[in-house]
């Protein structure tokens, strides 16, 4: 990366470890935070978007949907995370190929399941096999955010269900004593007093979820913790950089980094919950109240 | 001028569609020297430069993919990647689930090393990496097998006590011992296995597999494969 480093054999100290720290490697590796804290972005969302629709199947008037809905979060909540994550993936890859490769090639006679082989044409690979290796890699990370969304939009969901529950009853009927439609207390009423009671349990799932990020290299996307057992493993004098086993340092700084981001959400998420207690018939809703009164 | 941008842009598409079909080589990348991803986050090593020869003698274009050591055989059967060069020996329990081309690394020794030369090989506790042949022969010594995803967590063990031994292939310790400073040292016979270390492709593709054996073969014929075995893995090491 810089002049003086084009011969890490002469280098010394301070200088030896200033290149060593800007690699091509260890630019990866600090790529690779960026890949956690955008998978925690984009998750967190969908996530919760897929625990409300959940929670509003496993509530519905409708019974196939309710069935839907509380199938969902039973089925996701009771299989382990690791076996989603080796199986559910392979067989959503699996799934689209299939699906593409019904219509791209109808004509295709040899089987696609050929013993222990999913051989699909090549024109319903995704990503095409031509792609650049970014495409490959996004497509990973697409496949793992859906998978980290759905696993744990099956907890928001029997999270959200419960907060939803929670709402006092009193008032809701006084909502439809005012001649609110059912959609209307449910959007008035009901959603917006839910949150707090929602958030305990769903500040424990974004907590669970900073934890699940090293699942990512399951998923073959290259996350922080592979980086950290790559870079940290002993190497010899073929590498341009020979060093010991320097694992233990680089864990002890992916536990300053995940210790950072758990005391950052909880700052947040405290602030949240004032925020959102802020006039709700709660406890502590009315001590705050009685605070300002 | 749009329609010159236009036209070349079409002769670019074309040219592409027209282009050798793109090759994917997954590789381990933890497996110095025969491959590792060196300090510029590419893959580099003695399968590298091979299989950038061998792909441009079978006038293919080839992507370097890295993946788990443990999940490389799956990997290749989905189709995430056409072949494994990862240092992959031959032997008659893989080739009922891949094919293989012919070798281009004759059968190699394996190897233990230990921290102290009195260890007890047969009944003691020995570390390799897991789902390699070097494993399975642990398994079948009598000693306690002590498995780990790569080679390097093997050696590891051995240098905090976990294990008294680790057993790999020799080319893959010999510069481990050799930089260890006296800590590390060969111990025991060298045990030969394997059928030497080829390509694996999906048992389907066999245009694909009949392309890089005419490319090895090639290689083998003109000296520069024995050349390439020389340059990375040492001068004793045995060549065609």
């Amino acid at each position: 990366m810089f002049s003086q480093c084009a011969d890490p054999s002469t280098l010394d100290g301070l200088n030896w470890l200033g290149c060593y720290l800007t690699t091509g490697k260890h630019i990866s590796f600090y790529w690779s935070f960026l890949t956690v804290l955008v998978l925690l972005a984009v998750t967190a969302p969908i996530a919760l978007a897929f625990g409300f629709g959940g929670a509003m199947a496993a509530r519905s008037q409708v019974a196939p949907l309710r069935w839907l809905g509380k199938g969902y979060a039973a089925m996701v909540r009771g299989v382990p995370d690791i076996v989603f994550f080796l199986f559910f993936v392979i067989a959503l890859d699996q799934a689209l190929e299939w699906s593409l490769h019904q219509v791209r090639c109808p004509d295709w006679t040899e089987p696609i399941r050929q013993g222990l082989e999913f051989k699909v044409c090549p024109q319903a690979k995704i990503p095409p096999g031509d792609a650049p290796q970014w495409i490959h890699q996004l497509y990973g990370f697409a496949l793992a955010v859906t998978t980290f969304a759905l696993v744990f939009g099956a907890f928001a969901a029997n999270v959200l269900q419960g907060a939803m529950q929670a709402v006092p009853r009193a008032q809701l009927e006084t909502a439809e004593s005012y001649g609110m439609t059912a959609a209307q207390v449910f959007r008035r009423i009901l959603v917006p007093q839910m949150w707090v009671y929602a958030l305990p349990g769903l500040s424990n799932l974004w907590m669970i979820l900073i934890k699940a990020t090293p699942l990512l290299f399951l998923l073959g996307v290259q996350d922080i913790v592979y980086w950290a057992k790559e870079l940290g493993g002993a190497k010899t004098s073929t590498f341009a950089y020979p060093h010991p086993d320097w694992r233990l340092f680089y864990f002890l700084g992916l536990l300053v980094f995940y210790l950072c981001m758990t005391k950052v959400s909880e700052i947040a998420l405290g602030r949240l919950t004032l925020r959102l207690t802020r006039g709700q018939a709660t406890m502590a809703g009315e001590a705050q109240r009685r605070v300002h009164a | 001028m749009k329609k010159l941008i236009l036209g070349l842009a079409a002769l670019a598409l074309t040219a592409g569609l027209a282009a050798a079909q793109t090759v994917r080589m997954g590789t381990e990348g933890a497996y110095p020297p025969y491959n590792f991803v060196n300090d510029a986050g590419e893959v580099d090593g003695f399968e590298r430069e091979l299989g950038d020869e061998l792909c441009k003698r079978a006038g293919l274009t080839c992507t370097w993919v890295v993946n788990d050591w443990d999940s490389i055989i799956p990997n290749l059967q989905s189709g995430n990647y056409d072949t494994i060069i990862a240092g992959m020996s031959i032997t008659e329990e893989r080739k009922k689930v891949i094919a293989f081309t012919q070798n281009y690394v004759p059968p190699t020794a394996s190897a233990y090393v230990a921290a102290s030369p009195d260890v007890d090989l047969k009944g003691g506790t020995i570390a390799a990496q897991t789902g390699t042949i070097q494993a399975g022969h642990v398994a079948e010594s009598g000693a306690t097998l002590l498995e780990f995803a790569t080679g390097d967590e093997a050696v590891a063990a051995v240098r905090n006590g976990e294990a008294d031994a680790v057993f790999a292939d020799k080319d893959f310790l010999r510069p481990i011992a050799d930089e260890s400073g006296g800590a590390l040292v060969f111990v025991g016979e060298d045990v030969p296995l394997g059928g030497g270390i080829g390509m694996g492709l999906r048992q389907s593709d066999t245009a694909l597999k009949d392309k890089f054996d005419t490319a090895i073969s090639a290689m083998k014929a003109d000296g520069t494969l024995n050349t390439l075995i020389v340059k990375w893995l040492g001068e004793t090491a045995p060549t065609f």
